[in-house]
């Protein structure tokens, strides 16, 4: 099937398509093309998410002062500069939903799963370019709205983001569950379908279009976190969008199913019967394979880089693919962790403890794979390697409060504290993002011809990695203390009033790791432009996707596609005469192929 | 103002690293910038990365240090205790982990920092190694596992007993009401249909026609005597609420059409919770923080703030709209002779409806 594919796209091939700007920049089906529009829109949103961030981060150190930066921002929503209770909500509802959907799982995976597939499996492009566009163009669609909800009269979403009912179903219980709502639930129908589109176009074409000689078990690391992470999502997103039709319905057509029985601003509400733990259920069916939809790309990009950086096979080869396999079976049947104080059954909690605390396994078999990766190696200390590295060191330090999390006993008074706040931003949240930093640095030769700036890289990894242990690691003390989450002010408790210090402190770390983001937008965009030209293989690594020439052209290659004779990890392979030997390379006169 | 200060300091930082990576590019001399890390970086970013690990046994110390004493005090609730052992086990665990995987991580880093004609170990994979390292964290995590699971059905086993105390909670945007079920130990049936009844005196909408209802007692202000197990019934009348009970380790959400559970012995009254040492030095340093704050607000020419006296509180942790921050209820637990004059004192939904 694959050498078929690759025939019929070689006839293609040779005679060239007229590409005119709209074909070649907005309305491409190049996976190079789309994988950078991926990568801009979601770095577009991640500043908008970030900045959010920041702001209430300012209310939260600084409860109930006026800012200039509010009024200017916020507008009739911050009088005086005093920013207003719903609006704080609104900034930390959005502020999720950007970040974890539009740029950790849209930005990260849709960039990175666009490039390096049809590249790395030795692919002219994916198995449906036009689907590949829609794909895009539905989640440039679905951002769109999501940034236009945010100048709706009432506001926008502001229910969290998890939007649960009743909270974001009844305008009455809030202004943010009016208009806001129902464009945040269309942004999100629609990002459901471009994400659907985009994970069965990957499946497909890991399938169907791999190159000779690249069997499933000569596949990088990288390519496997694709592939698993697109099934989890065509399984687990349907879901959501089932939720959110639901919820539709309810807002809009009178129905019940997560409604019953409210009395609300004086009148009972007709609903009669539903029930809001059916759509906690529904959400986090999603929810929490979400998670690894954003997590296992950021660890398979970094896999990748750090045995290239480190000159060393990554160790344990079958035990990496073996634990992406694990962490995404038992990623959908860990949702009930989220809900252990929901009212649903206790015994469902048990059952959820069990098969929460067993995904400890195939992640701690992750961590000790990449350290032992490290052991005796040649690091070259890259700023893609730096990431890569700080990524294990957030992915252990916030997996481990996981423990605490996932036991249902411990659950009951820690839960929806800011000890969680902590846990999911170091273990998914910072982790994912220095997957996201790792995968620019690293592929922005392939991307853009050009390098980055590696001392501005530098600076940007070490600011941000002293920032962000500095906001999240006193963040859990706060959450120890019983601080909930989604809490405007904590004045209105007076034994909280110790914590004010640390929220000054958190807030002055989180001004710097936003500061640091600058260097990078500035070396992202000034290395695009003026960057030192690329060579065709700066990291000397053994992937596919650099054997393809630095200017692109479409069908990536000049010529055959390169055929498959090893796996992608003989680095430092003893005798040989370099410390790399890429793929495409035969194996020599009795040299072993050494699968492991 | 403090917008413009804030801009400028933020436009300083980003001229200052602006400027140290300058002078990183000069420090570097005439070689060609070739952007992949030479021997020369390699060495300085081992450094840092050493240093890193410092920096993160460092920022653990200090939080220790600093904030040890935010933490919750000790558990006034019976089952309390199995929930502080089972914390303290899993974070002594933790720490083990995270001190000799960081070591391990960050050591690596430094000390296979890479240098030009150095070739790394072609070592790819390791049976035994693998083996072991699974099969570490399956004990571990078993023995977790059968620990939680025994607390967890402990504290969740709610039997229905006579002695027990019945105590509905019922929230709304954006406040607390407790509902006792009277002298008969029922809870009368209620319903938000019947919220309008009586001209809105009916507050968690009991329903007048069921007899069991009619000694029920709504209060703003919970009451719980020592020693006794109380058994909570939550309702929410409008969207999902959480009441959480941080001191006695309790929390349950309230979800409107439903009732849900949460049961607990309180074993320590709010003045025995007030002598302790911990609380002591913690209401001290919250007064002396108030203090500080008192004197600038009486230079602005406001009233300053009362002195802080502790009590158990009950929060709204699910996030339920605008003054989600402020939906609270204090609790008083008190010796049942106290709690019995309490009780006296307050009137039955009978006689409220009268």
């Amino acid at each position: 099937m694959s050498t078929v594919a690759a025939h019929a796209h070689e006839e293609d091939h040779g005679h060239h398509h007229k590409e005119t700007f709209i074909t070649k920049y907005i309305f491409s089906q190049d996976h190079k093309m789309i994988a950078k529009q991926y990568l801009i829109t979601g770095l577009f949103m991640g500043i908008i998410g970030i900045a959010m961030s920041l702001l209430f981060r300012l209310q939260l150190a600084w409860p109930e002062q006026p800012f200039g930066i509010f009024e200017v921002l916020l507008g009739k929503w911050a009088p005086d500069g005093v920013m207003d209770p719903n609006v704080y909500l609104a900034l930390v509802t959005i502020h999720g939903t950007i970040m974890v959907f539009f740029v950790l799982t849209a930005g990260l995976s849709g960039t990175f799963s666009n490039l390096l597939i049809p590249l790395q499996i030795g692919a002219r492009d994916m198995a449906s370019g036009l689907l590949n566009m829609i794909s895009f163009w539905l989640f440039f669609l679905s951002s769109a709205i999501m940034v236009m909800s945010l100048f709706v009269e009432a506001g926008p979403a502001a229910a969290g983001w998890t939007i649960y009912p009743p909270l974001s179903a009844i305008p009455q219980a809030q202004p943010g569950s009016g208009l806001g709502m129902t464009l945040w639930l269309v942004s999100m129908a629609i990002f459901i379908a471009s994400s659907l589109l985009g994970s069965l176009n990957y499946i497909v074409t890991v399938l169907n279009l791999r190159t000779k000689g690249m069997t499933m078990t000569r596949l990088p690391l990288t390519i496997w976190a694709f592939f698993v992470t697109a099934i989890i999502g065509v399984v687990s997103f349907p879901v959501l969008l089932s939720a959110a039709l639901l919820l539709i319905m309810d807002r809009s057509f009178g129905t019940s199913f997560f409604l019953s029985d409210i009395f609300i601003q004086g009148e009972v509400l007709h609903y009669q019967g539903g029930s809001p733990v059916l759509y906690e259920h529904l959400f986090w069916f999603l929810g929490h394979p979400e998670v690894y939809i954003v997590l296992l790309p950021a660890l398979g990009i970094t896999s990748e880089i750090i045995a290239t950086n480190a000159r060393k096979p990554i160790f344990g080869y079958r035990a990496m693919v073996a634990s992406i396999l694990a962490i995404a079976f038992l990623s959908t049947i860990v949702w009930g962790h989220h809900m252990f104080i929901s009212g649903m059954n206790p015994f469902l909690g048990s059952v959820f403890t069990f098969t929460t605390l067993l995904i400890a396994i195939p992640s701690a078999v992750k961590a000790f794979n990449y350290i032992t990766t490290l052991w005796k190696g040649n690091l070259q200390l890259n700023p893609a390697m730096l990431f890569s590295i700080g990524l294990v060191s957030t992915f252990i330090t916030g997996g481990l409060t996981g423990i605490i999390l996932g036991d249902s006993t411990l659950d009951i008074n820690v839960h929806d504290t800011y000890f969680v706040v902590a846990h999911f931003h170091l273990v998914m949240g910072i982790s994912a993002l220095y997957g996201l930093f790792a995968g620019v640095y690293h592929w922005f030769p392939k991307m853009f011809g050009r390098m980055m700036n590696k001392n501005l890289g530098y600076v940007h990894f070490w600011v941000t990695a002293i920032a962000a242990y500095g906001v999240f690691f006193p963040m859990h003390f706060i959450g120890m203390a019983g601080l909930p989450r989604r809490y405007y002010t904590n004045t209105a408790f007076p034994y909280f009033d110790d914590l004010a210090d640390i929220n000054v402190l958190i807030t002055v770390f989180a001004l710097i790791a936003g500061a640091a983001q600058i260097v990078f937008l500035y070396n992202f965009i000034h290395s695009m432009f003026y960057g030192r030209k690329a060579e065709q293989n700066p990291w000397r690594s053994n992937t596919l996707e650099w054997t393809a020439p630095v200017e692109h052209m479409h069908g990536n290659w000049p010529g055959e596609i390169p055929h498959v004779y090893r796996w992608a990890y003989d680095y430092s392979k003893p005798g040989q005469a370099e410390d790399f030997v890429p793929q495409n390379v035969p194996l020599q006169e009795g040299e072993e192929e050494l699968q492991h | 103002m403090t917008s413009a200060l804030f801009f400028i300091v933020l436009l300083l930082i980003a001229v200052s690293i602006w400027q140290i990576t300058k002078i990183f590019e000069l420090s570097q001399g005439k070689k060609v910038p070739t952007q992949i890390a030479d021997d020369n970086d390699n060495d300085w970013n081992g450094k840092l990365m050493m240093a890193f690990l410092f920096f993160i046994y460092g920022i653990t110390i200090f939080s220790f240090w600093a904030y040890g004493d935010v933490l919750l005090p000790v558990a006034a609730s019976e089952h309390g205790s199995d929930y502080d052992s089972l914390m303290v086990i899993s974070f002594v665990i933790i720490f083990i982990v995270q001190t000799i995987t960081q070591a391990l991580l960050h050591y690596f880093s430094y000390k296979y920092r890479g240098e030009k004609g150095k070739k790394a170990l072609f070592y790819a994979d390791n049976n035994t190694l693998e083996a072991i390292w699974t099969i570490i964290p399956v004990i571990t995590l078993a023995g977790l596992i059968l620990y939680g699971l025994y607390t967890w059905t402990a504290i969740m086993n709610i039997e229905e007993n006579e002695d027990a105390l019945v105590v509905e909670l019922y929230a709304q945007q954006f406040n607390w009401k407790a509902r006792y079920a009277g002298s008969d130990g029922v809870l009368g049936d209620a319903n938000v249909r019947f919220l309008q009844d009586f001209d809105g005196k009916n507050l968690v909408g009991i329903d007048a026609t069921d007899p069991n209802g009619l000694d029920d007692v709504v209060v703003q202000e919970l009451h719980l005597p020592v020693g006794r197990e109380v058994i909570f019934k939550m309702r929410s009348q409008d969207v999902l609420h959480s009441a959480y009970m941080p001191h006695f380790r309790a929390q349950m959400n309230c979800v409107p059409g439903m009732i849900t559970e949460f049961a607990f012995t309180p074993n320590m009254t709010t003045e025995q919770m007030r002598q302790t040492p911990d609380m002591v030095a913690k209401v001290k340093k919250i007064n002396k923080i108030r203090a500080e704050n008192s004197k600038e607000l009486i230079a602005k020419g406001e009233e300053p703030l009362e002195p802080y006296i502790f009590d158990y509180l009950l929060l709204c942790n699910k996030i339920c709209g605008a003054s989600h921050y402020n939906m609270q209820m204090k609790i008083v637990v008190e010796s049942p002779e106290d709690y019995e004059k309490w009780m006296k004192n307050q009137q039955t939904f009978a006689q409220v409806i009268q």
